[in-house]
């Protein structure tokens, strides 16, 4: 669908070197950085607010580096300021259909589709001035919508919302995904991508560092920065139960955990740091809810201390200081115990 | 603000030099109202030389205002949004005709507009005569006001934010439609203003038009002569009258501009 290749700008101080991916129809990808690693400038190229210097993106097979932002066929919502404050949710949905010649009464029917497919309905006569954050991005959605674009590309739609509306958008996105929208996301939150994507493409320094599925980035960062960047190094996917007392339980392919959450029953990714993890030789030692036998696949030295491997049905990977990797005399083939703290799991709702 | 009573010494004496300043404003145009009868306001209102010159001023500057505002509002988007070689050079000529002496200025257009120059030759032909007609009037109050109307509108250029314009695109509107359905109706207030400014600029002016056109006579250069003419007694109610009509359009004005608020906050 979408296919970047090798782009390169400079501007200023900054440069940006060498992007290249590629997005899948229907797929959901999300371009994680921290601020500062050119997200924006990959951005604006894409929507042809800048040039850039040398490469190529091509949508749907047709070369679009030089076309002019209104002649691609994407769908942008931008960070800030999204939506023309001097027109109402009905004329600014309105906007990209009325640009494209569209005729009214098609429009008017637009309108009121998107408006209902984004949770927008009740809103179409209001001011942008009177709505929260929540509902101006969801305007923006339908409006980035309406044209009808090929992808959709995302800039941090989610950033400056608060936790509650955060959840309803992001539940809104999916659903939109589901329905065989093409997304690009901008964001510099893990929690987001791991979330929503299907994809993730790594930005640092301005070129992309590694592109992989959730899963693979962080369990097996690429580089120091994604590793540092990322900070998680086991997720898992699978569903929530209500579990005993305060607990739910996490289950999982070949992984089941008590965890302490708010979150309710439903699909999800569990995650855990490696710091988190403790290994034991003998079971009974912790008061961890979870505690789960396994064989010790690698030990490997990490920038501070050791990290080991476990294979545990699914591999589970443990942050270690030195001295006790010594102290237990860790290495391959052993049999150990890996406890968990149900505290320790963060559940993020998928 | 936080200060419930009183006022810091500093604000008292900032205050009373303030109000010297409101003083000086005030105190000649109150005094040149104040010292001028009835009878003659009424007289002077019913001349028709002076009506003439009244609705001929407001005409010539409402029409220099609008001709030029066709050129110059695209000129100030340009101004605010891109960025070209000797940018800061155009933005100084533009301010050139707020610090030239305006007599020199009528000077300098004269030499382009006279009969016998290409400008003035062609518009001849065209049967617009410029030396001693509205056309020259008009040239010579769009000359020294129209610096006004465009750093007014480019600063409500710059305030639109940049990133609707750049959505407005990605929706597939033309960077025409963009400019007229987006950028102009965020800017609006500005542009109003500075085509009231423009306007009111234009009314005032005396000197350049008095270089290209004496006759047909606008109320500046009417007062003026009555002044010479007759004196101070004879000039005062064409002054007062045409102040009067001035400052009652100009509050109408802002008050319309006023109530049309929308732009970004």
């Amino acid at each position: 669908m979408l296919e970047v290749d090798g782009l390169s700008k400079r501007l200023g101080d900054f440069s940006m070197r060498d992007v290249s991916f590629e997005v899948g129809a229907g797929e959901y990808f999300v371009l994680l950085g921290a601020s500062g690693t050119g997200k924006t400038v990959l951005l604006e190229t894409l929507t042809g607010i800048i040039s850039p210097d040398s490469g190529r993106v091509v949508l749907r097979g047709r070369d679009i580096t030089r076309i002019p932002p209104q002649r691609r066929s994407l769908g942008v919502v931008f960070q800030d300021q999204v939506l023309f404050p001097h027109l109402s949710v009905r004329g600014n949905i309105a906007y990209g259909p009325s640009s494209r010649r569209m005729g009214r009464a098609q429009t008017n029917k637009a309108v009121e589709r998107l408006a209902r497919e984004t949770g927008a309905e009740h809103l179409l006569d209001r001011r942008p001035k009177t709505l929260s954050g929540g509902e101006a991005q969801r305007v923006a959605l339908a409006r980035a919508l309406a044209t009808g674009p090929d992808c959709l590309l995302l800039d941090e739609p989610l950033s400056s919302l608060d936790t509650v509306a955060r959840a309803d958008l992001r539940a809104l996105l999916r659903r939109l995904h589901a329905s065989g929208t093409t997304i690009v996301h901008i964001s510099h939150d893990y929690e987001e991508a791991v979330s929503l994507a299907t994809r993730i493409g790594v930005m640092e320094n301005g070129t992309i560092v590694q592109t992989d599925t959730p899963e693979e980035i962080l369990m097996h960062p690429r580089s120091e920065f994604v590793a540092r960047f990322v900070g998680i190094r086991n997720m898992y996917r699978g569903r929530l139960e209500r579990g005993e007392r305060d607990a739910s339980r996490f289950i999982g392919r070949g992984i089941e955990l008590d965890v302490l959450t708010d979150a309710g029953p439903g699909p999800c990714v569990a995650l855990v740091r490696g710091e988190d993890v403790t290994i034991e030789l003998q079971h009974g030692t912790s008061s961890a809810r979870n505690v789960i036998a396994g064989t010790v696949r690698e030990v490997l030295p990490a920038r501070l201390g050791f990290e080991a491997i476990i294979d545990a049905g699914v591999e589970i990977a443990a942050h270690l200081a030195g001295e006790s990797v010594f102290r237990m005399g860790l290495r391959r083939g052993m049999s150990v115990f890996v406890s968990i703290k149900a505290s320790a799991v963060r559940v993020i709702q998928s | 603000m936080n200060r419930p009573r009183g006022m810091e010494p500093m604000h008292l004496v900032f205050a009373a030099l303030g109000g010297a300043v409101l003083l000086f404003i005030i105190a000649p145009l109150a005094g040149m109202v104040l010292s001028t009868g009835r009878s003659e306001l009424s007289r002077t209102a019913a001349d028709p030389a002076v009506t003439a010159s009244v609705r001929l001023t407001l005409l010539t500057s409402m029409g220099a205002t609008l001709i030029l505002a066709v050129a110059s509002v695209p000129f100030a988007w340009l101004l605010a949004r891109r960025n070209f070689p000797l940018k800061a050079l155009v933005n100084g000529i533009v301010d050139v005709p707020i610090v030239i002496p305006h007599s020199a200025a009528g000077i300098a257009l004269l030499g382009v507009i006279a009969p016998g120059t290409l400008v003035g030759g062609t518009a001849e032909r065209l049967g617009i005569e410029f030396v001693g007609g509205p056309a020259g009037i008009m040239a010579g109050m769009a000359f020294v006001s129209v610096p006004f109307l465009v750093n007014a509108a480019r600063d409500g250029f710059a305030a639109v934010p940049l990133r609707l314009e750049q959505t407005a695109l990605a929706l597939g509107a033309s960077p025409l439609r963009v400019f007229f359905t987006i950028s102009l109706p965020l800017a609006w207030r500005s542009v109003l203003s500075g085509l009231i400014l423009m306007w009111a600029r234009g009314m005032s002016e005396f000197g350049a038009v008095l270089i290209i056109a004496y006759h047909p006579m606008i109320t500046p250069v009417l007062i003026y002569e009555r002044f010479g003419a007759f004196g101070l007694r004879y000039a005062r109610p064409v002054s007062v009258i045409f102040i009067g009509v001035c400052l009652a359009l100009f509050v109408v004005l802002r008050l319309v501009a006023g109530g049309r608020r929308h732009a970004g906050g």
